[in-house]
């Protein structure tokens, strides 16, 4: 009897706040949509010979390369990933507290850094090699193989997984797998049959990250000179120079992408991973002897290659160079980096909360719409970079210069070369990055808690604030870590787009290694690697309070 | 949670602020520059300081920054494009961002091969791509052309880097309109085959490789051994300046490129972007763009400077630079079909 005044009183508040945030969320789609379109409208130019071109001589290996390389990275962030997550959380070892916040690291080193880290150390100039070919005379090899490129791509995106996957065991409850222990499965039944399935949804949105990003990636495969898909884009763009043909090359990539996405989405359908009891306590399997011994050597090998030796390599080559760099221009262009992050994080965190509780809310045909929001991700940065520049310089063509001639006002740019489109560029790229963690951890709300709250009188505003912020605040975190992060280490879409005199460490790094100058490339790479570390680890210290 | 989001929201309050405010400066040239800004900072303070004209610019890649021009198009603030490579500037004049300058000066500092037919663009620095070979491996005597370098004697001895890079391809360009493309393309796969390691990523790989022993022999910007040569004197490395006697395409010279730099047609600053360009191709500036980036001086009055006397005389390519622009796309589809990466 109670029921019917509270189901009036639900709809009835739901319904005030929709209207808006729903416009909100459909705008947000449509401004990620804009430079995608305009790279789907370069179909209607005809690049007849430049396909024609790339089909008799490299698309073949092209494609080739590129599936070797998504399937050799997806295969190795997901055994990286998982196996460190789930080590981390359900066995005890020695070191383990440490590692479960060191292993967070390698994700604060750009993939292009590494790679040139591991080019100069292990290539037969590098000093190993010098070193065996002079003492022992062993012969020379090249170590640019397509397996260190899938390893050092492996190295650097394996955190997405390990980070999203981690937080998903942490909060699949003690009980669920002492359940399924108690009911005759051994450890690694437990974890094949229950905590991987309920781990799902956070590691397929992790290894997605990983693969969205190895395809868009062209700065680590260039130093190998690894040819991929993104090759092609660039060789249209800046050899033809065709930008038209490089967009159509572009949205076939995001056609992939579009198309995996979907496939990923229809087969986990609308199940759904709802958790029992909230964890009380946690219990640990002890390791012991040789075993634990083994596995922290496991943890330290990957923390080594993919961290500390980039690190100190790089500070080998920071001191070299000296403190020269280090003049009034390094702090402008520390500034610069860090309130590009802070403020592309808290943009891109917000509206990845929106457009995940419109697309909860949404029904199935719209939920696909709310879904295009994620493709920013999987174009390459510059081709995206021109699709915001392209598109905004027509909304203010056609919009605001008419719109300020008819106020009266002297017709200014206000999108193009300001920190707005900056931002844009960066909301639209990460958006994807910022909706895995969120979306996961709103799955795993029981929809009974909110709907309680609701039961119970609660308004929408006040459900959302003292309900769901508090229960997604891991995700909120996470996504925002990831974002400043990534934001950070983002190099052509800023490139383009910064404002006169808005050079950060990127553009740095950027302007030191396209000469090949490494070395001088490595203070500011050094200060990125140091800046994504801070958020990583206040993060880490949050959760483990 | 909430302090991040007050912090956030404050950061971007404060950005939106200054946005309009760094804007205002309306006097004053702003540059889209290809040229990597500690190459080009130096002069641009200089010419400030003499004219009192300040000068902010934007420094990216060639085709993401004629992208921008070409979509800001006549509202542009960009007043003058210098970029590397005479490709990207025969692009950009292509596709009609830049516009004709008459100038006696430009055209008395700067060789007509250097600059475009039509005024739109000039050359600034030379940047000769030459030969490099091991001191302890080869003696000069076995070398004589790049096209010599496709024979059977340095198979597994060569070390290229990327012909996804601009240098390259200008290079095969120029070969195609000495030598037709039938004959380049032989040329290039002949190249392929002597490769002793797959192509490089840059320049300075190829010259590590030929000090390590990779290989003997390879092809190079001059100013990226010339640097390497300055921090480590003892590199058994050096140069060979090719195609220097002979008939014809034997004979043609060194290949070069250049550094150069066009008025946009957007510019509302023409006078003082012709004064800059004017600027840079006089004597002064053109001694401290050699001596920046070991980069050769466009102005055939300026004598060269120290480091650069080191390598000798040489003979360059007197084919119009345009050329290499033209043939781009030609060069490329060679180098795919020859299998050159």
């Amino acid at each position: 009897m109670n029921e019917a005044p509270a189901a009036r009183l639900i709809s009835a508040g739901q319904k005030s706040l929709r209207p808006l945030s729903r416009i909100a969320a459909s705008v947000a789609v449509l401004a990620v949509l804009a430079p995608i379109l305009v790279v789907i409208f370069s179909w209607g130019s005809d690049q007849t010979e430049i396909w024609q071109h790339l089909i008799a001589t490299q698309l073949s290996s092209l494609l080739r390369n590129t599936l070797v390389l998504l399937m050799g990275v997806g295969l190795c962030v997901s055994v990286l990933g998982i196996s460190l997550a789930w080590l981390v959380v359900m066995c005890d070892f020695p070191g383990r507290a440490k590692f479960e916040w060191l292993l967070m690291l390698p994700m604060a080193v750009p993939a292009y850094v590494l790679a040139f880290v591991v080019l100069g150390l292990f290539d037969f100039s590098g000093p190993l090699q010098s070193f065996l070919s002079r003492e022992l005379g062993l012969p020379l090899i090249d170590v640019r193989h397509e397996a260190v490129v899938v390893l050092v791509l492996s190295l650097v995106l394996y955190p997405y997984v390990y980070m999203l996957a981690r937080s998903a065991f942490l909060s699949q409850s003690s009980d669920t797998i002492e359940a399924a222990r108690s009911l005759g499965s051994g450890a690694w039944g437990a974890f094949f049959r229950v905590a991987l399935p309920m781990a799902r949804p956070a590691i397929i949105a992790g290894v997605s990250l990983a693969l969205m990003e190895t395809l868009a990636d062209f700065g680590t495969v260039a130093v190998f000179n690894y040819d991929t898909f993104t090759t092609a884009i660039y060789k249209a763009w800046f050899g033809f120079f065709s930008l038209q043909a490089a967009a159509q090359l572009a949205s076939l990539l995001l056609l992939f992408v579009a198309l995996t996405l979907f496939a990923e989405k229809r087969l986990r359908g609308r199940r759904r991973y709802v958790q029992g009891s909230q964890l009380h306590h946690h219990f640990r399997h002890p390791l012991t002897g040789l075993r634990a011994w083994a596995v922290t050597a496991y943890c330290l090998l990957v923390l080594s290659v993919a961290f500390f030796l980039p690190v100190l390599q790089m500070l080998i080559w920071a001191f070299e160079v000296g403190a020269a760099q280090l003049d009034a221009r390094f702090g402008a262009l520390l500034w610069h980096s860090l309130s590009l992050a802070l403020q592309a994080s808290v943009l891109t965190v917000a509206i990845a909360t929106l457009l995940a509780f419109s697309r909860w809310r949404a029904g199935p045909r719209q939920r696909a719409f709310f879904d295009l929001a994620q493709l920013g991700y999987a174009l390459p940065g510059s081709v995206l970079a021109v699709g915001v520049v392209i598109s905004f310089s027509r909304i203010e063509q056609q919009l605001l210069f008419p719109l300020q001639a008819w106020l009266g006002m002297e017709a200014r740019s206000v999108l193009v070369g300001t920190v707005l489109a900056l931002l844009a560029a960066y909301w639209i790229r990460f958006l994807a990055v910022a909706s895995g963690p969120i979306d996961a951890s709103l799955l795993r709300i029981r929809p009974s808690i909110p709907d309680a709250a609701r039961t119970l009188g609660a308004r929408p505003l006040e459900v959302l604030w003292r309900i769901y912020l508090p229960m997604l605040r891991p995700g909120l975190l996470t996504a925002a870590i990831l974002v400043f992060v990534d934001v950070i280490k983002e190099m052509p879409a800023t490139l383009l787009l910064r404002p006169y005199g808005w050079d950060t460490l990127a553009v740095r790094i950027y302007e030191m290694t396209s000469e090949g100058e490494w070395q001088r490339a490595a203070l500011p790479a050094l200060t990125i690697v140091l800046l994504g570390l801070v958020p990583v680890i206040i993060s880490i210290k949050r959760t483990l309070k | 949670m909430r302090s991040v989001l007050v912090i956030g929201l404050a950061l971007l309050l404060a950005a939106c602020g200054e946005g309009p405010e760094s804007q205002k400066a309306d006097e004053g040239l702003v540059v889209y520059t290809a040229r990597k800004e500690h190459l080009i900072k130096p002069l641009f303070d200089r010419f400030t300081a003499q004219t009192g004209i300040p000068i902010r610019y934007v420094t990216d890649a060639a085709g993401p920054l004629l992208a921008r021009l070409q979509a800001e198009g006549e509202r542009s603030r960009a007043d003058l494009l210098i970029t590397v490579d005479a490709g990207n500037l025969w692009q950009a004049a292509e596709a009609g961002v830049l516009q004709p300058i008459e100038s006696d000066v430009l055209a008395s500092n700067i060789p007509s091969a250097l600059r475009d037919e039509g005024n739109r663009w000039f050359g600034l620095s030379i940047r000769a791509r030459t030969i490099i070979y091991s001191t302890e491996r080869v003696k000069p005597s076995e070398l004589s052309t790049y096209e010599a370098l496709a024979d059977e004697q340095w198979t597994g001895r060569l070390c290229l880097r990327t012909a996804k890079k601009v240098y390259n391809q200008s290079l095969v360009a120029t070969m195609i309109a000495a030598r037709g493309e039938a004959e380049t393309e032989e040329i290039v796969s002949g190249w392929v085959k002597n490769l002793a390691v797959p192509p490089f990523s840059n320049d300075n790989k190829v010259v590590e490789a030929i000090a390590a022993g990779q290989c003997d022999v390879g092809i190079v910007n001059t100013y990226y051994l010339a640097r390497m040569v300055a921090d480590d004197p003892s590199l058994p490395v050096t140069m060979f300046w090719p195609n220097q006697q002979g008939e014809g395409a034997d004979g043609r010279g060194v290949h070069l490129n250049i550094s150069g730099a066009g008025i946009t047609r957007a510019s509302q600053h023409v006078a003082e972007a012709q004064q800059l360009i004017e600027w840079l191709s006089g004597t002064d500036a053109q001694l401290q763009l050699a001596l920046l980036n070991q980069e050769y001086p466009v102005n055939p009055q300026v004598s060269l400077p120290e480091p650069l006397t080191r390598w000798g005389e040489f003979e360059g390519d007197d084919i119009p630079v345009a050329e290499a622009g033209r043939l781009q796309g030609e060069a490329i589809r060679v180098m795919d079909r020859a299998g050159y990466r």
